[in-house]
């Protein structure tokens, strides 16, 4: 684990030089640069507020401010996209740096740390510009903000844990990364972004929240800056675990895989 | 310590014989597996001392990439090890890491940081490497519009930019223009006189035997042989040129063709990949090499004359043929070629049955090396072109170095004398 950990760090240089790297790609030849990194889930923020909110008037129980459903369907769409981005990214990192493995001799665990410093760097952007919204429009949580970060953690290592084993497995079963496609849009839904929990029947609700780990983790991101409550800790013991299990599967699967995933590529 | 030591090193990739086998044996280990070992690379052992050069040759598909990989560490062995001591720097391919949108100043960095080393290293080492690519000002524009000869510079100044304890080179450096290259392989001689361990793969033995003290010949099916340079190429050249039968001629004839005199007949230079093509109206039954008092041979020394003779048989009426033959080098690199137009002895009409003998006596002013001949008889009566029989690579000379020789580079021998004019008088040598 010690060697793992000097190699990554050896590779520092590498790595802070592709995460700047994959940011600069992104904006280098469009004129709005990361402005397009607000504007996409802003849009769909906005399209989500008019049709629930508005259209279907659909408020949030036990919340009355005007921009309570605004701020929950922002909180659950911007930490799934932190989710969904590193495991999709994770899962095909392996087959997209193919070259790179089958030609040079480098930690190859650079990879998928590439992908969370860098889903995290966009995700920072963005999550910043809705905190200082959160202050501007006088509904900062206040300390209880803290909060979000110990979940976070939780769920980047969830996703990572997750993202790194399918993409393993997507190295050498490709149906893998088509099967996960399909899985996301399914999970988007059974997961309370859009829709408040309240509105599931209580056992289904029960059910979800022990089956499906994001549940609980964006529910207890929703309530710290929703209703600014400190999110209930026990909520997440199930989350951490699974995410605990995923990290050690993913990289067990990594290790014991890597070489044989070389020849496959 | 050695700088390289591989240890009984076989490398075999899994072949399963359908979609979901590989599934079934992951589901359900205890089965045993359902995938057949497809072994490429099969117990090679060698150790490479430090500042040592070893050149690995071998036919496409023999495993050289496979075993360059293995050593480099990209690929994990199926059997044994691979151990290497100091930093490595392996060119399995030129360009690693650099991406089409970015400056090559930025590509640099990134390649370098690939490489390991830190940004202050190449900081440091970044004027030196814009010096030796050569590619001036394209050095801030974006690597997409640069020439491929272009890429193949930086990417060589940077993967060459911090001296190695090992370097391991494929073949990659068979692009470029003729300058550069040879400015790459100064550099490899530099890195390899202050020390630095080679690892050359080649096809060309020539270079292999310039560059490399040892060399390692691998092959699919048989055990790889490890030994002095110069030999390993031997055998090497020998198994290409097709394992030394007498060359193809018609048994009946034999009397024709002179007997073989062993000292300079070397039977394993035989051309495996002779041509033959003609519209049959005459046949080149035997060809052969022999020296100037008719000895059959093919292992010449460096300024003595030879003679590239054929037999050829006519199987129908057949009025002025023109004889012809052709001189080239390994590459196909035309160097003398004549035909018997301008010698018109011969009698203008051959009938059916008739053989001839058709002798080029030639001057030797080759440099030593392997060259390949081609003969041939056409016809152009009736204003036509028709070739009757031709026959392309279907001897190989060796050009031996002899006493006189003084060519240390090229394909020619001029016999130069050099006078260096200095203030205190002249020297000749």
């Amino acid at each position: 684990m010690t060697t793992l950990v000097d190699a990554l760090w050896a590779y520092r240089g590498f790595v802070a030089g592709s995460i700047k790297r994959e940011f600069q790609l992104k904006y280098r030849n469009s004129m709005l640069g990361a402005v397009w990194n607000v504007i996409n889930p802003l849009a769909m923020i906005v399209v989500y507020t008019v049709v629930f909110s508005q259209l279907m008037k659909s408020r949030l129980p036990g919340v009355e401010s005007t921009f309570g459903y605004t701020i929950y369907l922002i909180t659950g769409v911007l930490t799934w996209g932190l989710f969904s981005e590193i495991a999709v990214r994770a899962q095909n990192i392996f087959i997209e740096q193919a070259n790179l493995m089958k030609k040079m001799s480098f930690p190859r665990l650079t990879l998928p740390l590439i992908v969370v410093l860098s889903a995290g760097l966009n995700f920072s952007i963005v999550f910043g510009l809705f905190m200082i919204f959160l202050g501007l429009s006088g509904n900062w949580p206040g300390w209880v903000a803290l909060a979000a970060i110990p979940v976070l953690t939780v769920q980047v290592a969830f996703s990572i844990g997750l993202g790194m084993s399918l993409g393993v497995l997507n190295v050498f079963f490709r149906d893998v990364s088509q099967m996960f496609g399909v899985a996301l849009t399914f999970w988007f839904w059974f997961t309370p972004i859009v829709y408040p929990p309240t509105i599931l029947p209580e056992q289904i609700r029960g059910i979800l929240f022990i089956l499906n780990p994001l549940a609980p983790l964006i529910a207890a991101n929703q309530s710290i800056f929703v209703a600014g409550q400190w999110p209930d800790w026990t909520s997440l013991l199930i989350p951490t675990i699974v995410s605990s299990l995923l990290c050690l599967l993913g990289l067990r699967l990594f290790r014991k895989r890597a070489g044989e995933m070389v020849d496959e590529l | 310590m050695s700088a390289i030591t591989v240890t009984g090193l076989g490398k075999a990739y899994k072949q399963y014989p359908g979609r979901w086998s590989r599934l079934a044996e992951w589901m359900r280990p205890r089965q045993g597996p359902r995938h057949t070992l497809h072994w490429v690379l099969r117990d090679i052992s060698f150790r490479v001392e430090p500042g040592e050069s070893v050149g690995i040759i071998g036919i496409n598909g023999a495993g050289k990439s496979t075993l360059l990989k293995l050593i480099t560490g990209t690929t994990q062995p199926t059997t044994g090890s691979v151990q290497t001591a100091g930093r490595v720097a392996a060119m399995l391919e030129l360009g690693m890491g650099f991406h089409p949108d970015f400056t090559g100043r930025q590509n640099v960095f990134m390649a370098a940081q690939l490489l390991g080393l830190d940004v202050d290293e190449i900081a440091a080492l970044m004027p030196e490497i814009e010096a030796f690519a050569e590619i001036g000002d394209y050095i801030d524009q974006p690597v997409r519009i640069y020439s491929s000869g272009m890429q193949m510079r930086l990417g060589f100044s940077v993967a060459t930019a911090k001296r190695p304890d090992v370097l391991i080179v494929d073949e990659a450096l068979a692009v470029g223009d003729a300058a550069f290259q040879r400015k790459c392989f100064r550099r490899i001689e530099d890195f390899l006189a202050t020390g630095t361990t080679l690892l050359f793969v080649s096809h060309d033995t020539e270079t292999v035997k310039k560059l490399c003290s040892r060399a390692l010949f691998i092959q699919a099916d048989a055990p790889a042989q490890f030994g002095p340079a110069k030999q390993v190429c031997d055998t090497y050249e020998r198994f290409l040129f097709g394992g030394g039968g007498p060359p193809k001629s018609d048994p009946s004839d034999l009397d024709a063709v002179p007997a073989a005199e062993s000292a300079r007949f070397d039977p394993s230079l035989v051309a495996s990949c002779e041509m033959t093509y003609g519209n049959g109206r005459a046949a080149i039954i035997s060809c052969w090499i022999e020296d100037l008092a008719g000895r059959r041979m093919n292992v010449v020394e460096s300024g003595v004359g030879f003679r590239w003779c054929y037999r050829v048989i006519f199987n129908d009426t057949v009025d002025a043929p023109i004889f012809a033959m052709l001189l080239k080098t390994r590459e196909g690199v035309a160097l003398y070629g004549l035909d018997s137009t301008r010698f018109r002895t011969l009698p203008s009409q051959f009938a059916t049955g008739d053989a001839v003998n058709v002798r080029f006596t030639l001057k030797n002013a080759l440099a030593p090396g392997l060259y390949y001949l081609n003969c041939g008889v056409r016809s152009e009566a009736d204003g036509g072109l028709e070739f009757l029989s031709r026959r392309v690579d279907s001897a190989i000379l060796k050009v031996s170095s002899g006493s006189n020789s003084t060519a240390m580079l090229g394909l020619i021998e001029m016999g130069a004398s050099i006078e260096i004019d200095s203030e205190a008088g002249v020297a000749e040598c």
